[in-house]
């Protein structure tokens, strides 16, 4: 595949600085044409900066861009879109009210087009979707379409202005392992077609799978290049994280009673997710839970029943053995749950709110944090302290707004936040997503020692690997129901994948753990 | 087509240069835009601004008229910032001070008969719960029915305008106001004493600093505060937290409309004496350009108010000087404000040409 050895794109010697953080330390790196490389590193390693430099969103310090030998203007965010350097973001951009033919050739032509120039593009986009198998009908609304679709949308919409380099941030985060292996295949057809892919990625297996060459970033400076058939997945993650990583032991599981019990729980649907139908489970001391399934199959509705968010409309919820009345987020952190959301930034803290404010969002009212409506901000600030030394918070201090830290440290704090209160329930919603080997690490070994001190744990991931290493009993959810309980090992991941995709659920008869 | 495409992009630790820097800019090129006018309307350009200067801060006498000036403007200020800051845009600060205006002389004509320090805080509190109930109906209308206040408050000014207009007309008219639409004059004891003896200025302005600074503790050290700004950053996150949105948003505007109702309190008490639809040269809205300029700072707000009751009076002084219309000052603020709202984007954001 790269013996053609044209270089696409090269970025030499970036440099960008912010303050005292250098985020580009002179980054070089080119890809080839018909080339697939991988950019690794930790979350706040500068894999972001480079991209917005690369698309003209930050001026470098010093460094240039070049796309097939001609250098790009600084600091001009058209300069890379018309040198056919395309990008699917990790967060879709797509209009949901519009159809899938709208959003690719919106910002292309105008909306209202000419019949005939429609039903070119229209062709153009069936070739396209025939020539990479990227299914999607052209009439759909995007607001009907799955998480998968969407992004084989986004892709779309960058083959459709004919770039010839695209870039790929971690895309393969909220797709199922069958999805992941369709956007593989696609990738594949891609670079038969001579096209160059820059596949931002935390996962080392997906790396090595579809990438000829890895680029490893670590704060800021490049750290490592190979090519993926000269290295494994090991000495990948030694150049990410600067140490050989380790994966946490997990011991058996020592199950007690059950604390939470959903009884016939069921929810209403919302605009863009299924709620629950009829879920029964028990989150015993001592025991995680895990819960797979594709992102919008009901996780968010488990999320809000268990964080106290919402209540159920049909069935009900018992908490040690008593049927929980009236039930809030504050009730929930009353009775001892430690609820880690899915989205740290916009759910989990306050952006503008230091890390002492944020340390007390959900207890500030407790006689701990202040008495008579006053805030004791002595002893909020030495909580916060505490969380920082514990959980090894980086940060300038307690008194730095919390948007100025990286999504790890973020989530760090989040977790010490909950768990300094000794939670006997956790609820963790994608608790490492976004994050470094070595903030997943961390984190993955903080929920196994409240599992081992008798915590029970909800862990909701769309990430399979997490689920599966993690968990001693595995649930699927799909379209808001809920799988067999499966035991650890018992099943292989194509054959969750299969109850992922909402298969099996009419064969079996669910029961509950 | 060719244009020159611009973006904004967001400074994560601005510095202390930039912080400082645009606001400076605002408030120079205000001058200069107001010294340009002046010109135009046949002034000499440095004079203006000298008495405009002198006349708003250059004798003692002009000196407490500022202050006095400043006084509704604080009030209705923090009203305003305090509502601001939790997002809860009360845009109707000058309903709420004609409510606390009519409990003030629907009370303190003689129907309680009490001593002034009896009576004093009495009126007080009533206007201030009059001016939270006005806006309590917002606020229940936004939390129960996602009505937005925007447009509740905005339109509440008009009816409650014509609702004291009525009142005055009616009932309230004084038997002895020669057929004027005017309520009857307060008893002495309603009248708010003077700050220092033989010095034409008024507790209300004691009452207003006091205000201004009991926010500004309530904001940084109450858990109330807490949740207000808490709502005001992230409602997702304040909820998801299990801080009661709704009700943080009701008791915000309760102590907004109760600030609000303290600057009719005032100025009925401290000032007019009676109640007329001239109270309020729109201190209600003039309170949103003093909030902005404060930066929803409480002390930054008795500050602005300073500044926007200066070019009030000063401008005055300087019309009859020399000439030129007191739109001035109008024209003045509405810069200032303009130019301060950009200056405060550029201290957050940079601008970065394609």
């Amino acid at each position: 595949m790269t013996d053609d050895h044209v270089e696409a794109l090269s970025l030499n010697a970036i440099t960008k600085r912010f303050g005292e953080l250098t985020a580009n330390d002179a980054v070089s790196f080119s890809v080839n044409k018909g080339e697939v490389v991988a950019l690794l590193g930790e979350n706040g390693a500068g894999k972001t900066t480079l991209m917005n430099i690369l698309f003209g969103q930050y001026t470098a310090d010093s460094g240039t861009v070049a796309v097939f030998g001609q250098t790009l203007p600084p600091g001009n965010s058209r300069a890379a879109l018309d040198a056919g350097v395309g990008m699917v973001h990790q967060h879709f951009t797509l209009a949901d009210n519009l159809t899938v033919q709208e959003n690719i050739t919106l910002g292309v032509r105008p909306l209202f087009s000419p019949r005939l120039a429609r039903a070119a593009a229209r062709a153009k986009i069936i070739d396209l979707s025939t020539k990479f198998h990227l299914v999607v009908s052209p009439d759909a609304r995007v607001g009907s379409l799955t998480v998968g679709e969407r992004q084989r949308v986004e892709i779309l919409k960058a083959l459709y202005r004919d770039v010839r380099i695209l870039i790929l941030d971690e895309p393969t985060a909220v797709l199922t392992p069958q999805e992941t292996n369709d956007l593989f295949a696609t990738l594949r057809l891609a670079i038969g077609e001579g096209l160059s892919i820059i596949f931002i990625s935390h996962k080392l297996h997906e790396v090595m799978a579809i990438a000829d060459r890895v680029v490893v970033l670590r704060h800021g400076k490049m750290t490592g290049r190979a090519r993926t058939q000269d290295t494994d997945k090991r000495a990948l993650a030694a150049m990410m994280m600067g140490a050989e990583a380790n994966a946490p032991q997990v011991a058996p599981a020592n199950p007690g009673p059950a604390l939470l019990e959903l009884h016939d729980v069921t929810t209403p649907n919302n605009a863009s997710a299924p709620g629950l139908k009829s879920v029964s489970l028990a989150l015993r001391a001592g025991q995680i839970i895990g819960l797979a399934g594709v992102s919008g199959n009901g996780q968010a509705a488990m999320a809000d029943v268990v964080g106290g968010l919402g209540s159920p409309t049909g069935g009900h919820v018992a908490l040690n053995g008593t049927r929980i009345q009236h039930w809030s987020p504050r009730a929930a952190v009353q009775n001892g749950i430690a609820r880690i959301p899915e989205d740290r930034h916009k759910t989990g803290t306050i952006a503008d709110f230091d890390l002492t404010e944020n340390a007390i969002l959900e207890r500030y009212n407790t006689a701990t944090f202040s008495r008579g409506g006053w805030l004791n901000w002595r002893k909020s600030r030495a909580f916060a302290d505490a969380i920082i030394d514990k959980y090894d918070v980086r940060c300038p201090g307690a008194d730095t707004p919390i948007r100025l830290l990286s999504g790890g440290n973020m989530q760090k704090l989040i977790l010490g936040r909950v768990l300094e209160a000794n939670p006997q329930i956790i609820l963790a919603n994608q608790p490492v997503r976004g994050l470094d080997i070595g903030a997943v690490n961390y984190v993955h070994s903080q929920l196994l020692a409240a599992r081992d001190r008798g915590a029970a744990v909800l862990l909701i991931s769309e990430d399979l690997d997490e689920v599966m290493a993690l968990s001693d009993i595995i649930h699927v959810i799909a379209n808001g129901r809920l799988s067999p309980a499966f035991g650890r090992g018992e099943m292989t991941p194509a054959q969750l994948g299969i109850w992922m995709a909402g298969q099996g659920f009419d064969e079996v008869v669910p029961h509950a753990t | 087509m060719k244009w020159c495409p611009m973006r904004l992009e967001p400074i994560k630790n601005p510095s202390l240069a930039r912080s400082l820097l645009p606001p400076a800019i605002a408030l120079g090129t205000t001058v200069i835009i107001a010294t340009l006018l002046a010109m135009v309307a046949g002034a000499n350009a440095f004079s203006v601004i000298g008495l405009i200067l002198s006349g708003a801060f250059g004798s003692q006498f002009a000196l407490l008229e500022t202050l006095n000036r400043a006084t509704p403007l604080i009030f209705t200020g923090l009203a305003v910032a305090v509502a601001f800051r939790a997002k809860f845009w009360n845009i109707g600060a000058e309903a709420q001070l004609y409510a606390g205006a009519l409990l003030t002389v629907m009370l303190g004509t003689g129907v309680l008969p009490w001593p002034s320090i009896a009576l004093l805080p009495t009126l007080a509190v009533f206007s201030i719960l009059a001016g939270a109930v006005v806006l309590l109906i917002p606020a229940l209308l936004k939390t129960r029915f996602g009505v937005d206040e925007v447009v509740t408050t905005l339109l509440l000014n008009f009816i409650f305008l014509l609702f004291i207009s009525m009142l005055l007309e009616g009932p309230l008219k004084d038997p002895m106001g020669m057929g004027w639409p005017k309520s009857a004059r307060l008893i002495d004891e309603a009248r708010l004493p003077r700050l220092v003896e033989g010095l034409r200025l008024h507790w209300g302005f004691g009452l207003a600093i006091l205000s201004a600074i009991c926010i500004w503790i309530i904001q940084t050290r109450s858990t109330l505060g807490y949740e207000m700004r808490a709502v005001g950053l992230n409602k997702q996150a304040a909820a998801f937290a299990g801080i009661p949105v709704n009700l943080v948003i009701v008791k915000t505007a309760l102590l907004s409309g109760g600030l609000a109702a303290l600057a009719g309190f005032s100025e009925v008490a401290g000032v007019k004496a009676s109640l007329s639809l001239d109270l309020s040269p729109g201190f209600g809205y003039t309170g949103i350009i003093v909030a902005m300029l404060a930066l929803l700072h409480p002390l930054g707000v008795i500050i602005a108010a300073l500044f926007v009751a200066g070019i009030f009076v000063g401008a005055d002084s300087m019309s009859r000087a020399a000439g030129v219309p007191t739109y001035l000052a109008d024209i003045m603020l509405a810069t200032a404000l303009l130019l301060m709202v950009l200056a405060i984007m550029l201290t957050r954001f940079r601008v970065v040409r394609d």
